[in-house]
């Protein structure tokens, strides 16, 4: 293979597992207040977290702008203190994956969460266990089916975002180009045995994670 | 030794409509109280170190007292006591969560850990413990309750009658002060149920605890009870010994409860 679509090809994985670890981590939390806790402002929570699942992802990737860009909310903040902006790095990728995908996450294991028995956490409380120890002993095991098929939903989207990306990383050959934003630019410049391979490779690969997911999902103690 | 208990519970005051027109935050009791909507809950009886079978139709309210208290659930109003230890005083604002609340609970599925072994659930129940402690009673457990070579296996596994007692041995390895069981036997099918019935009696035997057993079952009313405490929409309509109860029903409800063994009832088509 062409070392400029091994190289895509990694930074794509890279960005990926990463993005996928604060995914689960923030996901499961997010998905478990959600799931287990009653308060205001909890629709307005929940629409604003899936909001990156239906909104363009160039829209997407124009708030990160707003937030992260060197004139941003944040983005200002970390300039000024360092010099440096997160703008076209790969980090920028990472939170663009992040946005995207989370909403699969939270959505799956919040289904999960829900679904655990009533019945078994009142168990573990009248066991004398805390709200906490319930969560880990309890209620996240026998929703885990639930929260893997998250997070292999929620890497498959980040393996394959483009929009959001494209806005707050560039494309930016040998530094941010993911697999699909290489494919655009061999696209667009007729090199298309080079698009061919990457096409087939990412076609594989999401079909392979749509069949985990579905294997998990489905057997959701 | 002893339980009392003073509970009231209701709908909501004001109209319900009102209500859901502020804010988008419904709160958790709230929504409960949209389902059973205009049920009340107004009872107090006490009891002391004895087998007392909370009695009456689906939906009197009997499960909904075993969860008060518990603690699973708040009442509007009332008093929990239990060997002269407050668990809730709705004047004095005390509510103790129902984690600290020494009570072993039976819940009507039995809500074993499908995830854990016999032994994972039956240990779940004594955390706190030192070690050791906790392996010697969890075979002490698993031997009185017949257990031994299952320890193992998940509840997927094993039998209803050996469920059964999981759930009660889990429920007793804490050394509660009282044991509350929710019609844990209505699964089961008439044999094993008689079994459960002479395996719960020597557990009070042993144990020497007061027990509150939730029923609509008029046998295993009868057979079990040291008293019977009636429940008929939300209210004690009469409490006594099986005996007195049978001979002597005070009201035409209660008669009918004791002497005829209802096939249905207009009440427990919800289960």
């Amino acid at each position: 293979m062409d070392s400029s679509v091994l190289f895509s090809l990694r930074l794509s994985l890279q960005v990926a597992t990463v993005a996928t670890i604060f995914v689960v981590i923030i996901g499961i939390f997010i998905a478990y207040i959600l799931a287990r806790k009653e308060f205001k402002g909890k629709e307005f929570l929940d629409i604003l977290f899936t909001l990156p699942l239906v909104l363009p992802p160039t829209v997407t990737g124009y708030y990160l702008i707003v937030l992260f860009g060197r004139n941003g909310f944040i983005g200002k903040l970390i300039y000024e203190w360092t010099g440096w902006s997160i703008m076209f790095t790969w980090y920028a990728a990472v939170i663009a994956s992040f946005v995207v995908s989370l909403p699969l996450m939270i959505k799956t294991a919040r289904a999960a969460i829900e679904s655990v028995d009533k019945n078994l956490i009142n168990a573990s409380y009248t066991l004398g266990h805390s709200e906490l120890r319930t969560a880990l002993k309890v209620i996240l095991p026998l929703a885990r089916r639930g929260i893997i098929a998250g997070a292999v939903l929620s890497f498959a989207r980040a393996m394959g975002e483009f929009g959001a990306t494209l806005m707050v990383a560039g494309n930016i050959p040998g530094k941010t180009n993911t697999m699909p934003l290489a494919i655009y630019t061999y696209a667009s410049s007729g090199e298309w045995e080079k698009a061919n391979g990457m096409v087939i490779l990412l076609t594989v690969m999401s079909g392979v994670f749509l069949y985990l997911a579905n294997r998990y999902s489905r057997r959701i103690v | 030794m002893g339980l009392y208990l003073r509970l009231k519970w209701g709908p909501p005051k004001g109209s319900q409509k009102n209500r859901r027109l502020f804010g988008m935050g419904v709160s958790k009791t709230f929504r409960g109280r949209e389902k059973i909507n205009s049920f009340t809950l107004d009872v107090e009886w006490h009891m002391d170190n004895e087998l007392v079978v909370l009695l009456g139709y689906s939906g009197a309210g009997k499960s909904m007292t075993l969860q008060m208290i518990a603690g699973l659930m708040e009442p509007d109003e009332g008093l929990v006591l239990s060997n002269g230890k407050i668990f809730f005083d709705s004047e004095k604002g005390i509510n103790i969560p129902p984690q600290k609340r020494p009570f072993g609970y039976v819940f009507q599925d039995l809500a074993l850990f499908p995830h854990m072994t016999v032994k994972e659930n039956i240990l779940y129940g004594a955390d706190g413990m030192d070690n050791r402690e906790r392996a010697k009673k969890a075979m002490e457990l698993i031997e009185r309750f017949h257990l031994k070579g299952l320890e193992d296996r998940l509840p997927s596994e094993i039998s209803g009658g050996q469920k059964q007692r999981v759930a009660i041995a889990r429920a007793l390895i804490r050394r509660p002060d009282v044991l509350l069981l929710d019609e844990p036997f209505s699964a089961l099918d008439n044999p094993l149920r008689v079994e459960m019935r002479a395996l719960l009696k020597e557990v009070r035997r042993e144990f020497s605890i007061p027990v509150v057993l939730v029923t609509h079952d008029i046998t295993e009313a009868l057979t079990m009870a040291d008293r019977l405490i009636i429940y008929s929409k939300g209210k004690v309509v009469q409490t006594g010994s099986p005996e007195e109860v049978f001979s002597n029903p005070k009201t035409e409800e209660v008669a009918l409860l004791v002497n005829t063994i209802p096939k249905c009832h207009p009440y427990c088509g919800r289960k």
